[in-house]
């Protein structure tokens, strides 16, 4: 198989991915999981570009690293009483947990290495960008009620966040 | 002219390709069995490095020269004459205060932490600099000729929020704290009628692409700014929001001196504030070159097919005299409230915004092609609407006391 | 690179974010290894539309924006609910947080 520097670049984001996950997991201070988890986004988007989805990899980029996770990391700061450096979470069911993650680890790989129609498929011609393509299914066929459908939702979804989040005035 | 990087990296792998067919290729397969492939790919990552050398090695020198140039202008405005001492009328000042930088000890609190605290400039600064990839700064002189240009530029600079939480929060003092929080507040909030206005500009031109964007604003009549009169509208926007993305007065707050210490960085010192420093005299230059690319035509002449050299002097023009309204405003305003700074984005830029977009899909369905009956009414529109305002708001500025210097400050 | 290879790393970040959900005890990191599970989806979606289906086809690449939209909202919308159970209990445990009525 050819190893060159497409390979050692996948294979570097592939490793950044999943280690970076594994410490999001296991680490106990929450704010070095927000930040490794920025790691794993980051990667992700890497692999995204490798896919030939350049558009995606950047959306991911602008949604996921610059609005999720630092209202992730707001809310770490709000909710964690007082802001010092002993921000340490507790864990349980270590070993249950464990062993249904690595059971349904093991059935999931089980199904890729044992579909004959996923094995050695080939990658086809490199796509054009796909940016054009993107919005001309958005907006012109079979994505515009869903595109429609998502606009309300995230219209909802401000609007519920807003209400929840707003302190109660109570008359006592 | 054709000289860009790229076309120095197509010349160059073509030439490691010819040695290494001579000797460094066959050298390799014989002696390292394993590698197989891996020189030709040795050399891609070695011309890749050398191409960001060069960018790395020519972009942090435009800090040096800004930081010289903002404390020039701040003392010319304040009627005072700026550094004098080092060099020539004080033009080495920057090169010393970054050598007396240089040479200061490296603090970092005890009481932080320590991987965060030392990962956190390099984020900003990495971050920073990665927008200058996607930067046409002349018909063939641009590190990457991205086709979604434009929204790169927008992910990565997402990404300084990260790296400005992180400094705040390692350095574990309340100041940083405070300071990180309201600038990721601001940073966010402030993104959204950036994106917007860009938006704009994507819905007329119909591309993502830097470099089309700019190719086709030839002519002073044809820059984005006068296409129609929301481009007009959505450039004041956009350059509005880019002071509050770069937290400059009157947006400070972020590192407001007289109530934060500095803000997010409080507890840098030494290189690692330099490195701040720095990121943010480049973004400032960067936000100024994307508006200037954007809405003014980028390296286009006033004429069409009139650029010099690639159209470079042309676009650094601009860019610096962007910089040099961001640099008047800040030593004019006086730093807005929170509550102000937020009501602005909020409830004005943002409605605006929208009324924009709405307003360039009608025009671009009135006005399918630029045509001159179409350049002429948006100038027209212009014109009448900046009349307008001025009569309306012009009045109140002119008949307001003008404030006696008073002595006591 | 072939599909297997992004179909291990998507498995692997699913069974993270299973385990993350499964163990913590703080309402912020459960939604850490959601965020986790829900990359892992879009990842799948987009390494099969650039492999199995027609070449022309990018529907993958569409639902996969379709999932970051949901997730923006469902991460707005956690947030909210944690600030507020927070304020409520002042712990974001979700052991401890068992009465409805506070």
């Amino acid at each position: 198989m050819e190893f060159g520097l497409k390979q050692l670049v996948f294979y570097v984001f592939a490793l950044l991915t999943v280690g970076s996950a594994v410490i999001v997991v296991t680490i106990r201070n929450i704010v070095y999981a927000a930040f490794s988890l920025m790691m794993t986004l980051f990667s992700v988007a890497g692999l995204y570009v490798f896919l030939q989805a350049d558009f995606l990899a950047a959306t991911q980029v602008v949604v996921y690293v610059g609005g999720i996770l630092v209202l992730i990391l707001f809310g770490v700061m709000m909710t964690s009483g007082r802001l010092d450096m002993k921000l340490k979470m507790e864990r349980g069911q270590l070993f249950w947990g464990g062993l249904v993650s690595l059971l349904i680890f093991i059935l999931l790989l089980s199904v890729i290495t044992n579909t004959p129609q996923w094995k050695n498929v080939d990658e086809g011609a490199s796509l054009e960008p796909t940016t054009h393509q993107i919005g001309e299914m958005i907006m012109r066929q079979e994505f515009l009620l869903p595109f429609e459908v998502t606009s309300i939702l995230l219209l909802v979804a401000l609007i519920g966040a807003a209400l929840i989040s707003r302190k109660e005035v109570r008359e006592e | 002219m054709p000289f860009s990087l790229q076309y120095l990296a197509n010349h160059l792998s073509q030439f490691w390709v010819q040695t290494s067919e001579n000797w460094a290729q066959r050298f390799v397969e014989n002696h390292v069995p394993f590698l197989g492939h891996l020189p030709y790919s040795l050399g891609e990552l070695i011309i890749m490095l050398m191409c960001c050398a060069i960018f790395v090695a020519v972009v942090p020198l435009l800090p040096l020269g800004l930081v010289l140039a903002e404390r020039k202008v701040s003392a010319h405005i304040q009627d005072r004459v700026g550094p004098m001492r080092v060099g020539p009328h004080g033009t080495l000042q920057t090169l010393a205060d970054g050598i007396k930088l240089l040479f200061k000890e490296d603090y970092i609190p005890k009481q932080g932490d320590k991987l965060l605290f030392i990962l956190a400039p390099y984020i900003i600064f990495a971050s920073s600099f990665a927008v200058f990839a996607a930067i046409p700064f002349g018909r063939s002189i641009l590190v990457s000729d991205l086709n979604i240009g434009i929204f790169y530029i927008m992910a990565i600079s997402s990404i300084i929020v990260m790296g400005v939480i992180m400094a705040g929060w390692a350095s574990n003092s309340k100041w940083s704290l405070l300071g990180a929080m309201r600038s990721a507040a601001q940073l966010v909030s402030y993104e959204i009628p950036i994106g917007l206005s860009i938006l704009t500009i994507i819905m007329l031109m119909q591309t993502l692409n830097m470099q089309e964007i700019v190719e086709k604003q030839d002519g002073l009549w044809n820059w984005l700014i006068f296409r129609s009169p929301f481009t007009f509208i959505a450039f004041f926007v956009f350059f509005i929001s880019s002071i509050a993305e770069v937290n400059r007065t009157p947006f400070d707050l972020p590192e407001a001196e007289s109530e934060l210490v500095a803000g997010f960085h409080t507890e840098y010192s030494g290189m690692r504030f330099a490195l701040f420093f720095i990121a943010e005299y480049a973004n400032m230059f960067a936000v100024s070159a994307i508006a200037a690319t954007l809405f003014l035509g980028g390296w286009q002449g006033i004429l069409p097919g009139v650029d010099i050299l690639g159209g470079l002097p042309g676009f650094v023009i601009k860019t610096l005299f962007l910089v040099f309204v961001m640099m008047w405003i800040r030593w004019t305003l006086p730093r807005l409230r929170v509550d102000q700074l937020m009501n602005l984005c909020w409830k004005y830029f943002i409605p605006i915004s929208f009324f924009n977009i709405l307003g360039v899909g009608i025009w671009g369905l009135i006005f399918p092609e630029d045509t001159l009956v179409s350049i002429v009414i948006s100038l027209v529109i212009i014109v009448l609407g900046l009349i307008g305002v001025f009569a309306v708001f012009g009045k109140g500025v002119s008949k307001a006391p003008v404030p006696q210097a008073s002595s006591a400050s | 690179m072939s599909l297997q290879h992004y179909l291990v790393i998507s498995i692997s970040l699913f069974t993270l974010g299973i385990f993350c959900v499964l163990t913590r005890r703080n309402a912020i990191s459960i939604l850490m290894g959601i965020e986790l599970i829900l990359n892992s989806c879009n990842l799948n979606f987009v390494a099969f539309s650039r492999y199995v289906t027609p070449p022309d086809d990018i529907s993958g690449q569409v639902i996969a924006l379709f999932g970051i939209a949901l997730a923006a909202a469902e991460a707005a919308v956690f947030l909210a609910i944690i600030l507020a159970i927070y304020r409520e209990f002042r712990t974001i445990s979700p052991d401890e947080t068992d009465t409805l009525k506070g």
